[in-house]
């Protein structure tokens, strides 16, 4: 008799589980059909406001024309894919990657040097995204099979030590220009309306990345990562083959933020060294990743469109910088210190125990009510 | 049958500690094997040599006549061995229903995969918990919970490490309940167990380690009354019987 057929047999002691009973009343039908209700209407009211989402990126640049609103905009949604690719792999995985500068630079030096060398310009440059995504993750390979052979704390200081040697690569390379770095092409739009077509392909990648870290979060792919996440020896004696799977999920995400430092290049026209590879893009992005919820789809997003412009508007308002580094910093005290997991898994908390608060309350009132309707004991004469 | 896991001489040593020492034991096809033995006798060790979870430094591991020496721990378990740990290793922010899905379970479709699941976790008891996240779960659940996604992928042998340790005894008692009725089906089991009333209730066949050597092998009433395991391990139990 396997399992299957002796599932019916089971029966449970109250200690261990409260199943439900085996013919369901017609008032768990009732239930049932409640339930399928609510999630009806939850996914209607995600679809409804993802299409508000799309509708409101999609037309800001033609209500906010200012180009020093839409620059914000572009670098925005950038980072929006960027801490997405980054969460797909480390927040799924827990391999805190300190290193994604590195594809982020052979993306974005890979778009200067092709472009220069091919002689592309304009529009046609947008074409070589594709191709930078995958040069970058070709690189991811070989950097993938030395990081991941070793484990957590030890792959992060794995991570800060790629970092370094891609920032003095650049540095000394006669390739990437050396310290002086590369000069990208200069497209000739309208002043107005420059950072448009920018913003549009930075949309496009941005919700490409997050429709990709949706379906790799659903999938059994997904579940493997986060398995390896919580206890990566278990997950082997379970068959699952954690280093193939890390791999493919560092590569998936470095052809992503290649692809996303190509454009970010592209828009800002000049590769040198101590912006590409910049040991603060890391930071940013785990803070934007941390500060969402990490390991969670839209945590990394909305960490990402709130961080990012937050940090133009200090440096704006705070022209001396370090002012506005300080404050940026402060802020991020602030969310590991009182929202250790991110914003969205708090506040989730937070409705989760309101409503149990709000039972109790109700159970308490009610107990109290019928502990006084109660009659009192009869009297049993003086003990004393 | 299949599903004959054999262990030939298998020596293991850590520094100058010598966990295993040429030990051998058979756990027969559709057969519950206990092994017992005192804290240290190198019981846990030999599950991680069989499980790939340690490397042996001499003897041979056998699942039928497929040697496994050295395999991975994921390849061991593709061939048909899954195991339990001592203390619990679940996936604690996964829900109840996802660790089920997490043995690599291939060729189903994922409809068929999560009813398969669900039934296990019925036939565990643990069903009602199904969108729970793991980390929520009893110490008792979690039991269930890791031989539950044990089973998914129908592994012909199951190494279950102390099962009713730490486990209330109305528990114990569904959890031997749920051996024996897989066992009926034909599924081979070798248990660690400190629980002496476990052990002798449930298995066909009893071997009892003692610094990494096998002192006694055979029936659990034959076991009961050999004096090298009164001396190794039940002196002080069975005076108290």
């Amino acid at each position: 008799m396997t399992p299957d057929q002796t599932a019916g047999k089971a029966a449970a002691s109250d200690q261990v589980a409260p199943d439900p009973p085996a013919t369901a009343p017609a008032t768990v039908t009732t239930k049932a059909g409640t339930r399928h209700a609510w999630q009806l209407s939850s996914r209607s009211l995600a679809v409804a406001g993802v299409a508000l989402l799309i509708a409101v990126v999609g037309l800001f640049p033609l209500v906010f024309t200012n180009p020093t609103v839409t620059n914000i905009g572009v670098i925005t949604l950038i980072f929006v894919a960027v801490a997405s690719a980054w969460n797909t792999f480390s927040g799924f995985s827990g391999y805190l990657s300190l290193g994604h500068a590195v594809f982020y630079g052979t993306g974005a030096y890979f778009l200067a040097v092709a472009a220069r060398d091919w002689n592309l310009n304009g529009a046609a440059v947008f074409w070589l995204l594709p191709l930078a995504g995958v040069v970058t993750a070709v690189v991811a390979v070989p950097v993938g099979l030395v990081a991941l052979r070793v484990r957590r704390q030890t792959f992060v200081v794995v991570t800060i030590a790629y970092f370094f040697i891609a920032q003095l690569s650049a540095s000394n390379l006669t390739v990437t220009g050396g310290s002086s770095g590369l000069l990208l092409p200069v497209p000739n739009w309208a002043p107005e309306t420059f950072n448009n077509p920018f913003y549009y392909v930075a949309m496009i990648l941005a919700a490409g990345t997050v429709a990709l870290s949706v379906l790799i979060r659903r999938s059994v792919f997904g579940l493997q990562l986060r398995a390896i996440r919580d206890d990566e020896d278990r997950a082997a004696g379970l068959g699952v083959r954690a280093m193939p799977v890390k791999l493919s999920a560092l590569v998936l995400s470095a052809f992503i933020t290649g692809m996303a430092g190509a454009l970010w290049v592209y828009f800002i026209g000049q590769a040198v060294p101590q912006f590409v590879f910049d040991p603060l893009f890391d930071l940013a992005v785990v803070l934007m990743a941390f500060f969402g919820g990490l390991g969670t789809v839209a945590g990394p997003v909305l960490g990402a469109l709130i961080l990012e412009p937050t940090q133009f508007y200090l440096n704006l308002q705070y022209t001396n910088n370090y002012e506005s580094e300080i404050l940026f910093g402060a802020l991020f005290l602030v969310v590991i210190l009182f929202l250790p997991r991110g914003v969205l898994p708090t506040a989730g908390e937070w409705v989760t125990s309101g409503r149990i608060r709000r039972l109790r309350d109700g159970w308490l009132t009610r107990r109290a009510r019928r502990t006084a309707n109660r009659p009192a004991p009869p009297a049993t004469g003086n003990l004393s | 049958m299949t599903g004959t896991l054999r262990v030939d001489g298998v020596s293991k040593s850590f520094g100058g500690l010598q966990a295993l020492a040429d030990c051998s034991l058979t756990a027969s096809a559709g057969r519950i094997t206990g092994l017992i033995g005192p804290n240290g006798s190198g019981k846990t060790t030999l599950f991680n040599a069989i499980t790939g979870y340690e490397r042996i430094d001499a003897g041979q591991v056998y699942l039928d006549e497929q040697r496994i020496t050295g395999a991975s721990p994921q390849r061991v378990f593709a061939l048909g061995v899954g195991r339990t740990f001592q203390l619990t290793r679940i996936f604690p922010r996964l829900t109840v229903l996802e660790n089920m899905l997490v043995p690599a379970n291939r060729g189903r479709p994922a409809r068929e995969r999560r009813e398969h699941a669900m039934d296990l976790l019925a036939f565990t008891g643990i069903a009602g918990h199904a969108g729970a996240l793991a980390g929520t779960l009893s110490y008792g659940q979690r039991k269930l919970l890791e031989l539950a996604y044990v089973l998914v992928a129908d592994p012909a042998v199951v190494l279950l490490d102390e099962p009713a340790g730490g486990v209330n005894p109305s528990l114990i008692h569904h959890i031997a309940d749920r051996i024996r009725e897989l066992n009926s089906a034909g599924r081979t089991f070798l248990i660690v167990e400190h629980n002496m009333e476990f052990v002798m209730g449930l298995c066909h066949q009893v071997t009892v380690l003692d610094s990494g050597t096998v002192v006694a092998s055979g029936p659990p009433e034959v076991i009961r009354a050999d004096p090298r395991v009164l001396d190794a391990y039940l002196g002080t139990e069975t005076a108290n019987d």
